[in-house]
């Protein structure tokens, strides 16, 4: 018979985690990404169609430092919590060595040293299925098309931006800024409320500024992080809110109009 | 409430049904039951029945469109039996997908928030991190505030693009988690 080579996929997600065995007598190769040490454990429980309430830890451990080993030898960085697991594996399997404690009470779950673990992987289970749920249901969203945009959407559809999105501007202005290199030789000092003033003035003449023009003006990072805390401040405490006219555009400072009433 | 009825006469069904077929496709994102009572100033229990009479024609009509409710609003769309034509008429392709690591990142959020990164830890049993900045890139997530516990740790839940990227009414329309104890023991 010809040997088929075993292949184990998440049946959701073929990009990542992988396991190949190739023949019946011994895994030769076991290879993949796995989302972490429970899904790995997961796996393994399931390849040998353990029962999860009865593990068999000795085989369990010994195949999991097995892929463990495996994967240090192709060179693949294994994560600092697959190592931890490996240590708690270890643990549990010499506390299952340990001879029972005859006076003991004889309820046994309340003393069995796996039942930590199974709660773990019971959990962690569902919400493997839950991901697998967001999957399909992403497929699905993926198949049904709203229409298409038209003229006004973009003029006046106004994108509340998020501090988040604040941040990311910052971030790519600050990043600007770390390839000049500058000779500072005077701290040019400019307080947070003379930047508020500042900012503030200028928002009431134009009406609107962009956060990215404003932030572009200013030259040390100094200044570039007290002009983002302006940025928040003024948010905060004036009538000037955050507006972003589309999805990716340039955030807007804008005057927040008189309410009528 | 007897003044508005006195200065604007009624409209029959047929045309509130119009008003809201109408402003449904006009919004470019869903058009909440609430903002269409606003808008045609009409009884919110009123649109509210007009709206599900709607859906439930475009439903009977069987058509390429849809009428349906997603991310606390009203949305048209196109049904999913047609999705191959869509494509090649915009020429697009399905985006790129989750990874493994978000969608189980997500699915913690989801279904724990709001949830700190060290709870995320506690269930998948790995970091998260990577997995939780792409999900703030793509909007999926939002920061919940401080938890009042030591270090304060921030607090992540799920945004409204997180229901109409997943297709939900509401979270509530998400599965129970309980549920997915019974699928994996059966």
């Amino acid at each position: 018979m010809q040997p088929q080579p075993e292949q184990y996929t998440f049946d959701f997600h073929k990009e990542t985690a992988e396991i190949f065995a190739e023949s019946h007598d011994e895994l030769k190769i076991k290879l993949g990404e796995f989302a972490g040490p429970l899904d790995l454990l997961l796996y393994l429980i399931r390849q040998e169609q353990a029962n999860i309430f009865d593990i068999p830890i000795a085989k369990i451990t010994d195949e999991y430092l097995t892929y463990i080993r495996m994967m240090k030898r192709l060179d693949i960085a294994v994560a600092a919590e697959f190592l931890v697991m490996a240590a708690q594996l270890i643990e549990i399997k010499s506390r299952m060595l340990l001879p029972h404690d005859p006076a003991a009470v004889e309820d046994e779950d309340i003393d069995d040293p796996r039942k930590e673990l199974v709660d773990r992987l019971l959990e962690y289970e569902k919400f493997k299925a839950a991901a697998e749920m967001l999957y399909e249901k992403t497929t699905i969203e993926q198949a049904v098309f709203a229409r298409g945009k038209i003229e006004s959407d973009d003029n006046n559809a106004e994108i509340s931006a998020t501090v988040f999105d604040l941040l990311s501007v910052f971030e790519k202005i600050l990043s600007r800024h770390k390839e000049e290199v500058k000779m500072e030789i005077h701290r040019e000092e400019i307080s947070l409320a003379d930047m508020i003033r500042n900012l503030k003035k200028r928002i009431l003449e134009v009406g609107e500024l962009s956060v990215i023009d404003f932030f572009a003006e200013l030259h040390s990072r100094r200044e570039l992080v007290t002009a983002f805390v302006a940025v928040l401040e003024i948010v905060r405490t004036e009538g000037v809110k955050l507006v972003q006219r589309k999805t990716f555009g340039d955030i807007i400072l804008k005057k927040v109009q008189e309410q009528s009433g | 409430m007897a003044e508005t009825a006195e200065a604007k006469e009624h409209r029959d069904i047929a045309e509130l049904s119009r008003a809201v077929e109408a402003l449904i496709f006009v919004a470019d994102e869903p058009i909440s039951t609430k903002t269409l009572a606003e808008v045609l100033e009409e009884d919110r229990e009123m649109i509210a029945s007009v709206v599900e009479e709607l859906a439930s024609s475009y439903e009977e009509r069987n058509g390429g469109l849809q009428v349906r409710e997603i991310a606390g609003g009203w949305q048209i769309s196109t049904r999913t039996e047609c999705h191959e034509d869509v494509r090649k008429f915009l020429k697009t392709r399905p985006s790129a997908k989750l990874s493994l690591a978000s969608l189980e990142t997500l699915a913690v959020i989801a279904y724990k928030q709001p949830v700190t990164v060290p709870e995320i830890l506690e269930i998948r049993g790995v970091q998260s991190a990577s997995a939780i900045k792409t999900l703030l890139e793509k909007r999926l997530i939002i920061t919940k505030g401080h938890k009042e516990t030591v270090g304060r740790p921030m607090q992540y839940g799920t945004s409204k693009e997180f229901l109409i990227h997943f297709g939900l009414k509401d979270l509530s329309d998400l599965p129970s988690i309980e549920d997915f104890e019974d699928l994996i023991s059966s």
